[in-house]
């Protein structure tokens, strides 16, 4: 704490300290409602709340197939209800959106450098693109197989 | 100044755990969520899942998918409700609960895969 | 005859009011002209009392951010017919997030001392003699840190971030970005001396990557950019730190700054 706040009071100027006259703006709980992209954003980080979710239904289905034939198809009924299908498709397209945003915004976090040169940024992102499309491929090959 | 380490440590299993919910999450959803419970493509048999759970390779495989995603979630929740909720006096509580969460369900995996039949 | 609109402007006086409130003025718009001009417009022909800052008006001095619209803007750089068709209200506010001196004109201490904490000039350990030369720097060097030099510190970036607001203590975007500048540059020695300060939660760790400061800056800059780089380099030397825990450097300089 005191590294970065310390210096505030040492260094700011002298009148800058307890000036009674400006105006201090509040910042509104619903800052993130009122902007398109602050609500973008909002809606990125709150995917991982489906993430979450995805993770607790596959625990769920390990813990039904540990307990048998009977428990797996009792789990798969109950995926087949609609609140289950409305979960999934809800987390689905939010989980797509997360690997979208995450992909895209790789390249910002790499500065990639090839003989000296950066990068493009779609030439980062696009080997994420290519490792998705294959993995999910592989997997979806080793389940239905 | 050993927040320092800890906020990497953190990052890092954030950035990991996104790495993984990226890539792999969308396919299991579709398959296991989607396409099997509506009849788009034919359902694996409980003998063939449980084939595949046996193997370790997969068991380790299901662990990673489910215990990083869960510390990714835990980063990114809690810094939602520190800046969406501006409830930062709750700070302490809000990082307990959710990186309480991910540990649970990381050893919850850990067991359900380690006594896997 | 030119078409109106009517500028809204946000209005302030520290002996008057106890918070902003706006004032209509009706202005034309010509084609060529920036909200900038508008202001002025206003200021030389309507309400001289009308407050705010400008310099250069050529996108370079940084004095004339405002919000134009809800979004942070050079005002002598944003053209007033892309907001503006006759008849129109355009709303033109101090810069979000800052306290506000008088009507558009915002209060920068806070940010510049954040500047100085980061330490955006040349550190260097050793100093080898003058007879030495200059120190050479290739073109592939300056152009690894040469973005992040094109900072004007206009503060757009500030306005743009929503954890600036909610965390006044966050060093913010272009002060992270313009310790990359330093730390990126081959004559400089100073990136352990900057991670001490920013490798914390006021820090990069605080940023959680909204990206409005890099789609906001006029000169891009990347500031987001810069902050990620910088984390994905603070969580390898962390991983570091274990694989070779001798070789951590950035050990004594932490220390160092614990004690001061
Ligand atoms: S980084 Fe860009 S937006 Fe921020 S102060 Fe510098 S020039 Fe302005
Ligand atoms: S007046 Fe100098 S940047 Fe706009």
């Amino acid at each position: 704490m005191c590294a970065v706040k310390q210096p505030t009071t040492r260094t700011a100027p002298a009148y800058t300290e307890f000036h009674p006259r400006w105006y201090r703006p509040q910042v509104s709980v619903y800052w993130w409602l009122f902007q398109r992209q602050y609500l973008k954003f909002i809606l990125r980080e709150l995917s991982s709340v489906f993430v979450a979710a995805f993770v607790v239904i596959t625990l769920l289905q390990l813990n039904a197939l540990r307990n048998g034939p009977e428990a797996y198809a009792r789990f798969q009924q109950w995926l087949q209800t609609p609140a289950a299908i409305a979960l999934n498709v809800v987390s689905f397209c939010f989980v797509v959106f997360h690997a979208i945003t995450w992909f895209n915004l790789a390249p910002s976090a790499m500065a990639v450098r090839l003989r000296g040169k950066p990068l493009p940024d779609f030439m980062v992102a696009a080997p994420n693109y290519a490792v998705w499309l294959v993995v999910s491929g592989a997997v979806a090959w080793l389940v239905l197989r | 100044m050993e927040r320092q380490s800890n906020e990497a440590f953190f990052w890092t299993l954030f950035s990991a755990g996104g790495v993984i919910a990226a890539i792999l999450i969308p396919v299991h959803i579709f398959l296991f969520g989607l396409a099997f419970p509506l009849g788009w493509l034919p359902a694996p048999s409980y003998e063939h899942m449980m084939a595949l759970v046996r193997l370790p390779v997969v068991r380790i495989y299901l662990f990673v998918l489910c215990s990083l995603p869960l510390f990714h979630w835990a980063h990114r929740f809690r810094y939602t409700l520190f800046d969406g909720l501006q409830v930062k006096h709750l700070n302490e509580v809000i990082f307990t609960l959710c990186y309480g969460g991910a540990v649970v369900g990381t050893v919850l995996a850990g067991y359900l895969l380690w006594n896997m039949g | 005859m030119a078409d109106k609109i009517i500028l809204e402007v946000a209005r302030y006086s520290p002996e008057r009011d106890a918070k902003p409130s706006f004032q209509s003025y009706e202005v034309p718009v010509y084609k060529e002209w920036v909200v900038l001009d508008a202001l002025n417009y206003i200021k030389d022909q309507v309400d001289g009392s009308l407050t705010y800052r400008w310099s250069c008006r050529m996108g370079i001095c940084g004095s004339c951010g405002m919000m134009v619209n809800g979004e942070p803007k050079l005002t002598c750089a944003t053209f007033l017919s892309s907001y503006a068709h006759n008849g129109s209200k355009v709303r033109v506010e101090p810069l979000r997030y800052f306290p506000v001196v008088r009507d558009l004109v915002t209060e920068l201490s806070d940010f510049l001392v954040k500047l100085t904490k980061v330490k955006p000039w040349l550190i260097r350990h050793d100093e080898p003699p003058l007879t030495q030369g200059e120190f050479l720097q290739t073109p592939d060097q300056l152009d690894r840190y040469k973005q992040f030099s094109m900072c004007i510190n206009c503060t757009l970036c500030y306005a743009a971030c929503p954890v600036v607001g909610l965390d006044p203590v966050f060093v913010g975007p272009a002060a992270i970005a313009l310790a990359q500048r330093y730390n990126m540059d081959s004559r400089d020695q100073g990136t352990e001396e900057r991670t001490a300060v920013l490798a914390h939660p006021e820090g990069i760790w605080g940023c959680t990557f909204v990206g409005e400061c890099t789609r906001v800056c006029p000169k891009h800059v990347d500031p987001a950019g810069a902050i990620q780089q910088y984390k994905l380099k603070a969580a390898l030397d962390w991983v570091k730190s274990f694989v070779m825990p001798g070789e951590h450097k950035s050990k004594d300089v932490r220390s160092e700054a614990a004690n001061d």
